[in-house]
């Protein structure tokens, strides 16, 4: 029938887009990097099929430290960045009034668009030793030798959630704004106090939205790569620092491409398990928002 | 070629599968030009599949549509001369209700002047002939519905489709909308076809009226003809309140009927629908309430046809709704049958608790073997 | 309006949103105000209010806008933005269409992996389109002596590669859009005679292109300010995040760099504020 006909070259032509780009730029350059991993160089361009690269990276601890190293503290900054966010996005979804909600939700997106770049630079000109809170605190009398905030841990962790927290707020206010508010006058009705209202109504209403923030966070987190360096310094120890040091500064293609991949599958290992324990989708979550 | 029919629309053995499921089964009917046409059913009968399918949204199975004696088989629906209202209206909310009205004619090619002349005179006969400028959402709900239809009538339709379109308003703007619609189709002059599960829209407006159920056509007649005379079980139930009770043949005479209910009540009654029943044999039994008096006991000592069916109760509640007032009685099975009553407000009114006599017609009974 | 907590609380729990956006704001501010400082390095005390970093043409105190390289930076940013946002958008608008209103098998299946590159890490995305264009390009050489320029790093290879996961944020964009259309209106315009693609350009694009102007905006800015992907798809022409890293890091900090900074966050301030503008809906009924 003719009709039929248009329906089925209409899902041609709008399928075709799709398959050159997910084929194209995401497939095929996942199993060209999945295929170098896998190969050794014995000699000057000759390779042979084998596990060296990902045996190399295991026998290394400095390589499974630091990737280690990279996963608790995303796994912290996931943590820190869903306890700080969710007052601010249940004020934005549930407390604030109707106008300033919308200000309050744009101010939270503001920073959004500010390049990784500019508030790690930000950062610096107030955390360094000549820097604004350093140079302020002398001012004021309360130290009276320059301090050093940056270049460690904590300050790499700040800087993260800094960086992060925007991703969490977004899908949480989202979530929190489609919650009826007499669910939760219901809850109180029926004899709830606030902390219980809150584990047994508002966080199991929002667990879409947490999982979905979580799990950008800590995928934005474990592949950042500016905000450890500028912040942490030589030092920072960031994982994708070592792929970075394997690509460009080794010239080591085919152990960079095995740390992507051990990187992957880290990280994906991390989110499936947060998914399952959360007894939520990927379709659920992150689709949603 | 010309067609001597003067039906503008025919359907003839229509279905529709979807898969397994037959939405549309075998349906055939033809409106006569100019009139006003309801399919009435319950929420999933089929009958907005059947719409589709005369809109040419959806291509039927088998069977052929005809507008105007011309099959539309295979015409896509922008060159039919069918127009529809949609169930939320659909108007175009980027667009103000000039270029709402302006869309069909600018699909036609239609010059300027045209469009203009056109469309001020749609707006002038739906009486409202200011709003050419308002945008969609400065509208009310009825301003809207009216927009909707002048959107159709202004390509001059061969028929109207409207599919459940007062759904969406609330009670009162309803009951309006139900007189104007009637005086737009007798201003227009157009056939409308219109769709509904709601009984009081198709009963009110509608010249004929289609009882569809499961995907079939039950009955078509005049309002008056199903609600008094259903051909089906399925009509007398749904068209119009009445008290149902299934129960067996006890005797039968020339036509009518003696029926023994479940809970053992004892009523004569008509036989109506296909089929003779024979003793013995399931019947459904159906009294509308207006049709039911119910008088206090006592008084009740007064004269009651031979030919009525009488049934002794106590008065368990009264539905006070002004003329339509309604009281609940509890007879001597347990059963509870509904009756009209009037109150005026005085102490001889009815009362709870009250010992009634009910009594109706025996033909008033109409029985449909199960 | 939830229950209210009590005062206290509440008094509390607004002191900590106003400390909460304090310090989202102190490193924007900080990034900014610098760019008025009369002085060599971005740091206090203040000297005074200048604004030689943006105009001045003499060195040592090269303002913005005279500084060679910062510009060309800012140009390639801008084309590569364009670029990305015009592909995304097209691309988007396709994939919204395919998956709110075609039915194919395995459509979760798909839907998945369309969402997929927005979890892969930026760096992780850059280093697989690099080394799979690197390869094609050398085999490409060394079996027919081809010399494919355009999958050596360069400008393609980092459109293609942002364009790779800024795809899926338009696509979601543009979906949460179309979701939202009531079909009825489609088929009340072809019921009111308009062929198929007089309904397309009459009727969902229109309904459609809030989404689809606020979707190029957010994509021409994630672009704009993308570091990770970038950095290993460069060639010699390098936006202007590179630009500023590769100063940051061989000249240190200059005030230069908050100029820099303070000219994209307004900018990306006031094309946020017309992406929101664009998408708020007339008010429906």
């Amino acid at each position: 029938m003719k009709q039929n006909d248009i329906k089925r070259l209409s899902l041609y032509l709008l399928f075709a887009p799709f398959a050159l780009w997910i084929t194209l730029l995401i497939v095929l350059p996942h199993l060209g990097m999945l295929y170098i991993s896998l190969r050794e160089k014995v000699a000057p361009r000759v390779y042979e099929f084998g596990f060296a690269n990902y045996i190399n990276f295991f026998n290394e601890p400095i390589y499974w430290n630091t990737l280690l190293r990279t996963g608790s503290m995303s796994l912290l900054v996931t943590v820190l960045a869903l306890l700080l966010g969710f007052p601010i996005a249940y004020y934005i979804a549930k407390i604030a009034g109707h106008r300033t909600r919308g200000a309050l939700f744009l101010m939270c997106l503001i920073p959004l668009w500010v390049s990784d770049l500019i508030r790690a630079f930000g950062w610096i000109l107030l955390l360094r030793e000549t820097g604004v809170i350093s140079s302020g605190l002398q001012w004021a009398g309360l130290i009276n030798a320059p301090i050093e905030f940056l270049y460690n841990d904590a300050t790499v962790i700040v800087g993260l959630v800094y960086t992060v927290i925007l991703f969490m707020i977004v899908p949480l206010v989202s979530t929190l704004d489609g919650m009826d508010d007499s669910m939760i006058e219901a809850g109180y009705n029926l004899g709830g106090n606030g902390p219980t209202v809150l584990r047994r109504i508002i966080i199991p209403y929002a667990m879409p939205g947490i999982v979905s923030g979580c799990i950008v966070v800590f995928m934005l987190t474990a592949g950042s790569y500016l905000t450890p360096i500028l912040l942490g310094g030589k030092n920072s120890s960031w994982f994708t620092e070592q792929i970075y040091d394997q690509f460009i500064t080794r010239y080591n293609w085919e152990s960079g491409a095995a740390f992507g991949f051990v990187l992957l599958a880290f990280t994906s290992l991390v989110i499936w398990i947060g998914l399952k324990l959360s007894g939520q989708t990927l379709n659920s979550t992150v689709a949603r928002s | 070629m010309q067609s001597t029919t003067e039906n503008d629309l025919e359907c003839i053995e229509v279905k529709k599968h979807f898969g397994s499921v037959r939405a549309v089964d075998d349906v055939s009917f033809d409106i006569p030009k100019g009139s006003f046409f309801s399919i009435l059913g319950p929420s999933g009968c089929g009958k907005t599949t059947l719409m589709r399918m005369i809109a040419g949204f959806e291509q039927p199975s088998s069977g052929d549509i005809r507008i105007k004696g011309r099959s539309v088989i295979g015409t896509p629906p922008n060159k039919r001369n069918v127009k529809m209202v949609f169930q939320h209206l659909a108007l175009f909310p980027m667009m103000n209700v000039y270029e709402n009205i302006a869309y069909g004619l600018r699909c036609a090619g239609a010059t300027r002047d045209v469009i203009r002349t056109k469309v001020h005179d749609v707006l002038a006969r739906i009486s409202l002939p200011d709003v050419a400028n308002r945008e969609i959402s400065q509208l009310s709900g009825g301003q809207k519905q009216r927009i909707a239809i002048a959107r159709c009538m202004v390509l001059d339709p061969d028929v109207l489709l409207l599919d459940e379109p007062l759904g969406a308003l609330d009670l009162k703007l309803r009951e309006a909308m139900k007189i104007e619609l009637k005086l737009l189709q007798h201003q227009f002059d157009t056939t409308f076809v219109y769709i509904t599960h709601d009984q009081s829209e198709a009963l009110v407006m509608s010249d004929n009226v289609a009882i569809m159920d499961k995907g079939k056509f039950v009955q078509i007649g005049t309002p008056q003809e199903l609600y008094h005379n259903p051909a089906a079980a399925f009509v007398a139930g749904f068209v119009g309140d009445t008290n149902r009770w299934a129960g067996r043949v006890t005797r039968v005479e020339n036509g009518a009927v003696e029926v023994e209910t479940e809970a053992g009540l004892f009523m004569r009654g008509s036989v109506r629908g296909a089929g003779a029943p024979s003793i013995g044999d399931l019947v459904n039994a159906f009294v509308r309430p207006e049709f039911i008096r119910a008088e206090k006991s006592g008084a009740a000592a007064q004269k009651i046809d031979a030919g009525h069916n009488v049934i002794e109760g106590k008065i368990d509640s009264i539905l006070f709704n002004g003329a339509n007032s309604r009281v609940l009685v509890r007879d001597r099975a347990g059963e509870l049958i509904e009756a009209d009553v009037v109150l005026t407000g005085g102490t001889e009114d009815l009362k709870p608790k009250d010992d009634v006599t009910l009594s109706w017609r025996a033909e008033q009974t109409m029985s449909f073997l199960a | 309006m939830a229950i209210k907590p009590n005062t206290a609380f509440l008094t509390a729990y607004q002191f900590y949103i106003l400390a909460f956006f304090v310090f989202l704001a102190a490193p924007l501010v900080a990034a900014g105000m610098f760019a008025f400082n009369d002085s060599l390095f971005p740091s206090l005390p203040w000297r005074g209010f200048t604004l030689d970093w943006f105009f001045n043409d003499t060195e040592p105190k090269l303002g913005m806008f005279h500084d060679r390289r910062l510009l060309r930076g800012l140009y390639y940013s801008f084309v590569i933005a364009s670029f990305v946002s015009l592909l995304s958008v097209f691309v988007g608008t396709c994939n919204a269409f395919l998956f709110v209103r075609c039915n194919f098998p395995a459509k979760d299946f798909f839907y998945i992996m369309m969402v997929l590159p927005l979890v892969i890490p930026g760096v992780i995305l850059g280093i697989s389109i690099l080394l799979l264009a690197s390869n094609v390009a050398n085999s490409a050489e060394s079996a027919f002596s081809l010399d494919l320029r355009f999958l050596r790093p360069g400008i393609i290879l980092v459109v293609l590669g942002q364009f790779s996961f800024i795809t899926t944020i338009t696509s979601l964009v543009i979906i949460a859009r179309l979701k939202k259309f009531d079909e009825s209106m489609e088929e009340a315009a072809y019921n009111l005679g308009a062929s198929r693609v007089r309904v397309l350009r009459t009727i969902t694009l229109p309904f459609l292109f809030p989404a689809m102007a606020a979707a190029g905006i957010v994509a021409f800015l994630v672009s704009f300010e993308n570091f990770n992907t970038t950095l290993f798809l460069v060639g010699s022409e390098a936006p202007l995040t590179i630009t500023m890293y590769d100063r940051m890091v061989k000249v240190g900090s200059t005030p230069v760099l908050n100029a820099v900074s303070f000219f994209l966050m307004v900018g990306s301030a006031a094309l946020a504020l017309v992406s929101v503008l664009v998408q708020r809906d007339k008010p429906q009924t």
